[in-house]
């Protein structure tokens, strides 16, 4: 780099009020990208930090969700003495047979209320989760009773503890709260599954079941057992591989976000390039004299053209700072293959800056190359006749 | 006949639009030794900066011949003539052109950013440009901070630091006060006597051309022969050239 640096700096710092409204330009867009990146980074943390490659998933052969899945209390029956599958204290199998529906609940967030996750298990589906209470105690079988997830205790208002819900044939109440950390518990409502299943009139509609491997390796040959078993017509996967699937949800808010920022970007492009045309036209007779001193057309590219990344840079690291504070920040995001809501929390991590840092450069590149390319082409004598 | 360092061979700039055209420059010859001192006067429009700005090769030619230094300019690219003007041109314009927000030692280092010199070493040398200009306590006043004087001092100290062989001045004196103007005349004399800088100097000032050890006139393009003033113009060219 042959032109000082300092001379592009200054020059920043000479017109700052133009350079802040077009890195703010800028810094809007990286935080709009950044918003949604963290988003998508929080969601996918949050679905693969609960996963357990012991814990396994039986649903119907072909289902996605459990939601949309269906077994019997037969092949329930059937499964449970499977060998493989761990035991509790009391040498019961840790198997779960569970059915899962939606409520909709009226949300903080949204008045026509949101769609919950609302699950019915058995005992050990308690302890195959590792649940751990934060409030209260656990329902009662043959009790209109509920759990509430951490999440769902935060965000909706009924679903506080001691407070009432009203679906299936009653009222229920809320008698304990559960912390399942970043899981998909922490998101859901649980009640006894006779109780569960008998208010919905699905006594015999199951969903799916759970249950825990001695071992890894014992989990792998649990879930081929599973699948090659032909009476059973279910299909096994363990938890991870469940939960890395539902990562896919994101998809839609990551394309729009990302269409978005990519609209944003464009504009902010071109505010770069505004500002930098204008830095050029009144910089011109400059431009000339650098020339006269024996810069070639390049070092006057290069020059200007670093300018623009800097100016970008700045956005990009406004950017940062406009999207940090998302970090940490609870929400929760409809579920198109569970139809429910899961809370997680926005991860701003440092690769996430990283790529907000060079889509910010992006902008400033594509907004300098112009203007720098006309700066270097001016003729010397026309340069310096510009005032 | 010292040694000759600017050439020209009816060199001719010609500038044609539709419903124009003139001859900036027409069939001009002139030969310029190495110490000379020479004044380029004539009427507006005359062609004075057009020469100028042909001998830095800032501007081309329509025809004709000019060797500087030895070096046919119309053999350079781009690149080259660049470097070449930062080794062996040093340019004074009349509105000084110093880069604003560069301090008077950062605009004088600035043609130094294209030698192999070390940091060091070009603080050094641009230090010496102002200290022989006198301006060693003004180092790092930025140009608005300077008097008009003091600014085109930094601009000669900016021209001389790359040590070159020529030294070219577009009316370097044209928005001067008579005292700064003075001053800047002296440096220029001095330059060229005690450095043996060869000097080019357009100016429409015939106080400033008596500096000058040769005035050469121009008329709508065309160069006088030596010696020879415009009928109208009342200084006597001979005193100059005497002196
Ligand atoms: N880019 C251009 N396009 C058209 N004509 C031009 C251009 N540049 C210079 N000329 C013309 O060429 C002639 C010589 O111009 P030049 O600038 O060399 O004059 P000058 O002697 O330096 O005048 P002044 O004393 O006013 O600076 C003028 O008639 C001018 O109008
Ligand atoms: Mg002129």
């Amino acid at each position: 780099m042959r032109i000082p640096f300092s001379y592009n700096i200054r020059n920043l710092v000479v017109r700052k009020t133009t350079t802040i409204m077009t890195a703010l330009g800028i810094a809007l867009t990286v935080a709009v990208l950044l918003s949604v990146l963290a988003l998508v980074n929080g969601l996918q943390t949050s679905l693969r930090s609960s996963g357990d490659p012991k814990r396994i998933l039986v649903m119907r052969k072909g289902a996605t969700a459990e939601l949309t899945s269906g077994v019997t209390r037969q092949a329930f029956q059937d499964l449970k003495f499977k060998p493989g599958i761990a035991r509790d204290s009391a040498g019961q199998p840790l198997a779960s047979l569970e059915i899962v529906t939606v409520i909709n609940l009226p949300s903080v967030d949204s008045e026509a209320g949101m769609n919950v996750t609302t699950r019915g298990l058995l005992q050990p589906g308690i302890e195959i989760r590792n649940l751990k209470l934060a409030e209260g105690r656990w329902f009662e079988s043959g009790r209109r009773e509920l759990v509430v997830g951490k999440g769902i205790a935060a965000r909706y208002p009924d679903a506080r503890l001691g407070g009432t819900l009203k679906f299936g044939k009653g009222e229920w109440t809320v008698v304990g709260v559960v912390d399942a950390g970043t899981g998909p518990i922490n998101s859901e409502i649980l009640g006894d599954l006779n109780q569960v299943a008998g208010d919905l009139n699905r006594m015999e509609g199951l969903s799916a079941m759970w249950l825990v491997a001695e071992d890894e390796i014992t989990a792998k040959s649990l879930i081929n057992s599973i699948n090659d078993d032909v009476k059973l017509t279910a299909q096994a996967k363990s938890e991870v591989e469940y939960l890395e699937a539902q990562t896919s949800s994101a998809a839609p808010i990551q394309f729009i976000g990302i269409f978005v920022s990519l609209i944003m970007a464009v504009g902010s492009s071109f505010a770069a390039m505004n500002t930098m045309y204008a830095a050029v036209s009144r910089r011109a007779r400059e431009v000339g004299t650098l020339r006269v001193l024996g810069f070639s057309k390049g070092s006057i590219l290069t020059s200007f053209f670093l300018e623009s990344l800097v100016l970008a840079l700045v956005g990009g690291v406004l950017g940062c700072l406009l999207a940090l504070p998302l970090n940490g920040l609870t929400t929760g995001v409809g579920n198109n293959l569970t139809f429910s809501e899961i809370a997680f929390n926005f991860r701003v991590g440092p690769d996430t800056m990283a790529t907000g840092i060079v889509f910010a450069l992006v902008m400033g590149a594509l907004g300098g190359l112009f203007p720098a390319r006309s700066a270097a082409r001016k003729e010397i004598l026309t340069a310096l006749r510009e005032i | 006949m010292p040694e000759t360092v600017i050439q020209t061979r009816k060199l001719t700039k010609e500038y044609v639009r539709e419903d124009y055209h003139v001859f900036a420059l027409k069939e001009a010859d002139i030969e310029i030794g190495r110490g000379e001192f020479v004044a380029l006067m004539g009427p507006s429009g005359s062609g004075k900066s057009t020469l100028l700005h042909c001998i830095a090769a800032m501007d081309r030619p329509t025809s004709g011949e000019i060797l500087v230094l030895g070096q046919d300019l119309s053999s350079l690219n781009e690149r080259d003539i660049a470097h070449w003007r930062n080794v062996h041109i040093g340019f004074i314009f009349q509105s000084f052109n110093l880069i604003p927000v560069l301090s008077a030692l950062e605009n004088v280092e600035l043609p130094l950013n294209l030698t192999a010199l070390k940091k060091q070493e070009r603080r050094e040398h641009a230090r010496n440009a102002l200290e022989l200009v006198g301006l060693g306590d003004r180092l790092h006043n930025l140009p608005r901070q300077l008097s008009g004087g003091q600014e085109q001092r930094v601009a000669i100290a900016r021209a001389i630091v790359t040590d070159p062989d020529l030294i070219l001045a577009d009316e370097p004196t044209g928005n001067l006060d008579a005292a700064s103007a003075q001053e800047v005349l002296n440096m220029l004399s001095r330059l060229n006597k005690e450095f043996g800088k060869t000097i080019v100097m357009v100016t429409h000032d015939p106080h400033a051309a008596r500096f000058a050890s040769k005035i050469r006139y121009l008329e709508k393009g065309e160069l006088l022969p030596d010696g020879r003033t415009p009928a109208d113009w009342n200084l006597p060219a001979a005193e100059a050239t005497s002196g």
